[in-house]
């Protein structure tokens, strides 16, 4: 089915189950510990063997030599893989680093070696014996250092890394109003609960991988391009993914050894990385350095605005596209954006939930804040005061529509919910107790992609409703969307729905990433289910103008047939994929959001402490406003994360994260989380999708970190331009205690 | 994991025995530490000597009206006895500060006492560690220090101690029973159990090989107002960046130890006796000698704002 005009009324329009909050259909599963992940699936592969992955000791040059005769020795071992005995290997299209060393090593932690043996605890002393001698070659670790020899990147995530429209310097230099500051955002971890896990078989020249990924599809190719064989030969299964937040969008060691080691122990072999390689083995979302500058009349509005950012990777890597958002959510007729990456040698930068606007975000929102101050005007007016109903700097131009842009309402409605007429302007005033209490704002912006995606659907003679489709759920609740979907467009209750996820056996879908998953998935979905609703009618010679699907039955002038009756003993399947035309190209697809946040600052500790949160989000039909608001909760949480602890500490002198494990990588826990509301405003998008919908969970954390950071302003009067604002960067500027 | 043999003692004598018998043995207790160290290959013990069927899970009354703590007493226990609570408020407090429930189920008197700095290169065997293999050279001086130590620390090594625990059995002036190999038993005061890191830092204590403790005992109650404040990163499951347990009487007179900020429980007579001048006198006291990194120096003047509020809040001057 194509998608090129705006959806009408339609079968989902009917909303009896779509947009209902219903629970999660895996929720048993995962309450009781039966939904299998990875590394559990212990029924799919006889007898595997346990692989341990030897990270890299350096960060960078080349493994002089390697001695593994004494871990080949150890007991129970069956099988040692290193680059000199896998076979040529090729490079991942989704890969910047390789995913085995040797003997060039690229990053710390970077796989030199997988032991497979009899049992885990084997395989893991066993990687102790091999002895590795490196020859380290001095590398560049320190973004503000490699800052000056950034250079302009081909590409940022798809669009042109600089941008430009009317004249930015001259308008910004006669700006009566001006703010010229630059902010820092650290590296961070994904930090996911579930490691990347996988067990490999391999059934002649055909290889199983059950694994966590959300981009079956990706990722098969991935497999079958580094290991040098056919695609189809190939076969992924990711049904359960407990975490991924853009960490496992590629292919990462643990599919890849795994695989190996059961080419070379001729055994199935099960590989999780331990918990300290995630940080310096896998990807993380890169530390920026953002310099934003916006010129105002003294009225408020806004007549330059600029956005830099530099960020580093390996070479070959990309940048982050901290700018996005700028080019999209104020007005100002003279702007500029620029992109620039460094090479660095720490371990590869990719994609983290909502990547660039998340860090972009941190800077450009309390910008605007600072901004809002110098005028002495209301944060939220002043956000208000310079909104756009066109994007703003579309690569150059400035005359395409959103679709829909309710960031305005989003503002006000906000506002209005959380008592932000109680904020005092004027920082460091409201004091209770030791407490000093600050409240905070910033809009969100984040893209409503969506991707070509296929599902296929199955009708049987009991009136079940079965959907494949290779789209994952990591957590996010996919399955229960996609079973709504079916439902609705199927006319039958939830229960008569079972979903079918991560497959390579079933069509490709969208996958999950870029907060395009829901939107896409579903919309494949509607496409199939169409399409068996005609194989339905048509079976049964019903005109397919007035046929009607619900109740669990068809009905046409006047005659009615049960789903499993019209199905009959050999079923019916349907298979479609949901195309996307040139909508998203005449409109551009957004969402929008604000979110308020209230601090308590200790005035003695300089603790942090969150007491509120809300979130208001403009983003389409939501499709099940409990799934949504989980996504929404949880954005949250990491953008309180991000902005209270959440750093990786780079060690310049040996090139890599310290601190990479859950003790030194703090998150947010429980006690760190204070209330959360979450807003959604009616929205339906009909030049999105036939759904209407679009998606939420990277929403959710933009724009949070920088609304704690303009809070803890408002409660203590120091502003700090360097995530994630810990009390060692409070103390020294706190007000005096009295 | 290196393989290793493992035994169940029945007393504690034979306990220590075991562990003379078998050279680079190691106690284990509830495991929480010792297991994540051993999976991490930072301890090798060959031998295991398990000493949690020895039945020193007790907390009585000693003859001078103080507390015995029988070195297998479990943190939640200790936290929730009627007896601390009352009359060692500031020990509960710190018990109750540290890890999380689960961890504090397993964790005992002895093994918190015990537990291993979380210096993040110790964590790292790539990393050249004094502290794990001698002479190999300190990663974290010149590195990534934040969480380390300001003051006590040496050209070799710039650890603390993470236990909140010991922070406050120190202010308590608890005293550490042992029994040895060869059957004879010792008691050492707190202040000299733990060690600072000098050329040696990969001695933490000043307990003999196969030295077993099998108490700790604490004098009779102070009195006075048990405070123990925990700074932290986040709101809980996070070690200290620093802490304070402090015992402070109507007079402003009192004790006060530091966590967080040294190889071990930072007490300095001279600090105690600045207590009623306030907070910045006591600090100036305890820091006397500090030598903070770039990174940690913000935890001298945050100690002092803690004392401030922790004064302040035992009624005394701040
Ligand atoms: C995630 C995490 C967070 C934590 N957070 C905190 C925190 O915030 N604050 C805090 O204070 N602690 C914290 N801890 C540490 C925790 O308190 C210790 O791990 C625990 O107290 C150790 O006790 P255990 O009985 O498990 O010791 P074990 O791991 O069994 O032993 C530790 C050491 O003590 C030795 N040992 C044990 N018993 C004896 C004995 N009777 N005689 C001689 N030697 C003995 C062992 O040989 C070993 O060397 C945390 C730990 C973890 C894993
Ligand atoms: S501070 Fe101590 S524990 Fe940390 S790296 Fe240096 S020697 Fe090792």
């Amino acid at each position: 089915m194509k998608f090129d005009t705006p959806a009408t009324t339609n079968p989902i329009d009917q909303l009896k189950i779509v947009g209902k909050p219903v629970d999660r259909i895996d929720g048993p599963l995962k309450t009781t510990g039966t939904a299998s992940y990875a590394y559990e699936r212990h029924d799919v592969a006889a007898n595997p063997a346990y692989g341990h992955i030897l990270g890299s000791a350096i960060a960078k040059g080349r493994i002089a030599s390697i001695d593994t005769r004494e871990a080949i020795a150890a007991p129970g071992v069956l099988a040692v893989v290193t680059a000199q005995n896998a076979g040529a290997l090729m490079k991942g299209d989704f890969n910047t680093a390789k995913l085995l060393a040797g003997p060039e090593v690229q990053h710390y932690h970077q796989a030199v070696a997988l032991v497979v043996a009899e049992t885990f605890e084997q395989a893991r002393a066993a990687a102790g014996l091999i002895k590795v001698d490196y020859t380290r070659a001095d590398g560049a670790y320190d973004l503000e250092k490699a800052k000056s020899s950034a250079t302009k990147p081909k590409d940022m995530d798809g669009d042109a890394p600089d941008s430009k429209v009317g004249d930015f310097a001259s308008a910004f230099a006669a700006a009566p109003v001006q703010i010229d500051a630059t902010y820092h955002t650290p590296d961070v971890s994904h930090a996911m609960m579930e490691p990347h896990a996988s067990i490999a078989a391999w059934k002649g020249d055909e290889l199983s991988l059950w694994t966590s990924n959300q981009m079956i599809d990706w990722g098969r190719g991935d497999v079958a391009k580094t290991l040098g064989i056919p695609k189809d030969k190939v076969h992924l299964s990711s049904p359960y993914i407990g975490g991924g937040f853009g960490g496992k969008l590629f292919v990462r060691s643990d599919a890849i050894l795994a695989a190996l080691g059961a080419r070379a122990a001729k055994r199935p072999v099960k590989v999780a990385l331990q918990r300290a390689l995630v940080a310096n083995n896998t990807t993380h979302r890169p530390a920026t350095i953002q310099r934003v500058r916006i010129g105002a009349s003294r009225d408020g509005k806004i007549t330059a605005i600029a956005h830099e950012n530099w960020s580093g990777d390996l070479p070959g890597g990309g940048p982050d596209s901290s700018v996005q958002q700028t080019r999209m959510l104020y007005a100002a007729p003279n702007r500029m954006t620029a992109t620039r990456l460094a090479v660095l040698d720490l371990p590869e930068s990719n994609a983290m939930r909502a990547p660039g606007e998340a860090t972009g975000h941190m800077a450009l929102e309390v910008a605007m804040d600072e901004m809002a101050e110098k005028l002495g005007m209301d944060p939220v007016q002043f956000r208000i005061l310079n909104d756009s109903q066109v994007v703003p700097d579309d690569n150059g131009k400035t005359d395409r529509p959103f679709s829909q842009r309710q960031l305005v309402e989003c503002l006000r409605q906000g506002a209005d919910t959380f008592g932000w007429t109680g904020r005092n302007a004027k920082p460091a005033q409201r004091r209770e107790g030791d407490w000093l209490i600050g409240m905070g704002v910033a809009s969100a912006y984040r893209g409503a992609p969506t991707q070509k995606s296929g599902a296929r659907v199955r009708l049987d003679g009991s009136g079940m409703v079965t959907v494949e489709t290779d789209m994952t759920d990591i957590g996010t609740g996919s399955y229960t969307i996609i079973a709504q979907t079916a439902a609705e467009m199927m006319g039958v209750p939830l229960d008569k729905v079972v979903v079918k996820l991560g497959d390579t056996a079933y069509p490709v879908s969208a996958g999950s990433g870029g907060q395009w998953g829901a939107a896409s998935s579903t919309a494949g979905v509607y496409a199939a289910c169409t399409k068996l609703r005609e194989a339905v009618a048509t079976k049964l010679g019903f005109s397919t103008a007035d046929v009607t699907f619900a109740d669990g039955k068809v009905s046409s002038a006047g005659r009615s047939v049960a789903l499993g009756e019209a199905a009959g003993p050999g079923g019916l399947v349907a298979e479609d994929t949901m195309e996307f035309g040139d909508l998203s190209e005449k409109y551009q697809h957004s969402t929008f959001g604000a979110h308020f946040v209230e601090v308590a600052v200790d005035m003695h500790t300089c603790e942090v402490r969150l007491r509120r949160m809300l979130a208001v989000c403009a983003a389409g039909r939501i499709l099940n406003p409990k799934s949504a608001r989980s996504q929404v909760i949880g954005a949250m949480t990491m953008g309180a994360g991000a902005a209270l602890m959440e750093e990786l500490a780079v060690d310049n002198r040996f090139g890599f994260f310290v601190n990479h494990d859950l003790a030194g990588y703090e998150v947010p826990v429980h006690a760190d989380i204070p209330h959360q509301d979450v807003v959604f405003l009616d929205e339906t998008d009909p030049t999105v999708s036939p759904m209407k919908a679009k998606g939420v969970g990277e929403l959710g954390i933009c724009g949070v970190a920088a609304a704690v950071a303009n809070a803890i302003y408002n409660a203590t009067g120091v502003r700090v331009r360097e995530y994630p604002i810990t009390l060692d960067k409070l103390i020294s500027q706190m007000p005096a205690l009295v | 994991m290196k393989p290793f043999t493992y035994e169940r003692a029945d007393s504690p004598a034979a306990a220590a025995a075991a562990a003379a018998r078998n050279p680079g043995s190691r106690f284990i207790a509830g495991g929480t530490n010792l297991l994540d160290l051993m999976k991490l290959q930072i301890e090798t013990p060959p031998h295991l000597v398990d000493v949690t069927g020895l039945k020193l899970d007790r907390i009585d009354k000693t003859d001078d009206g103080g507390l015995r703590i029988g070195a297998l007493v479990r943190n939640t226990d200790l936290a929730a006895d009627d007896r601390v609570r009352r009359d060692y408020g500031v020990l509960s407090r710190a018990l109750l500060a540290g890890a999380s429930g689960q961890l504090r189920n397993m964790a005992t008197t002895a093994g918190n006492l015990l537990q291993r700095t979380r210096c993040p290169y110790f964590y790292d065997t790539n990393m050249p560690c004094n502290k794990r293999t001698p002479g190999s050279g300190c990663s974290a001086i010149g590195g990534y220090s934040r969480q380390l130590a300001v003051v006590g620390s040496s050209g070799s090594c710039i650890a603390t101690h993470p236990s909140d625990m010991a922070v406050a059995m120190r202010a308590l002036d608890a005293m550490v029973e042992t029994v040895r190999s060869d059957g004879s038993t010792r008691t050492i005061p707190i202040a000299d159990f733990h060690r600072l890191p000098g050329e040696t830092p990969h001695i933490d204590t000043n307990l003999a090989p196969a030295e077993l403790i099998t108490a700790v005992t604490l004098p009779k109650p102070l009195g006075g107002k048990h405070i123990y404040k925990k700074v932290r990163d986040r709101a809980s499951y996070a070690f200290a960046l620093i802490s304070v347990a402090a015992v402070i009487g109507k007079d402003g007179k009192g004790r006060v130890t530091i966590g967080g900020v040294a190889h071990k429980p930072w007490r300095v007579d001279a600090a105690d006796a600045q207590l009623p001048q306030g907070a910045k006198a006591t600090a100036q006291a305890l820091f006397a000698d500090a030598k903070p990194t770039k990174d940690n120096a913000y935890k001298i003047p945050l100690v002092e704002r803690t004392l401030g509020v922790v004064l302040a809040q035992a009624g005394a001057k701040s």
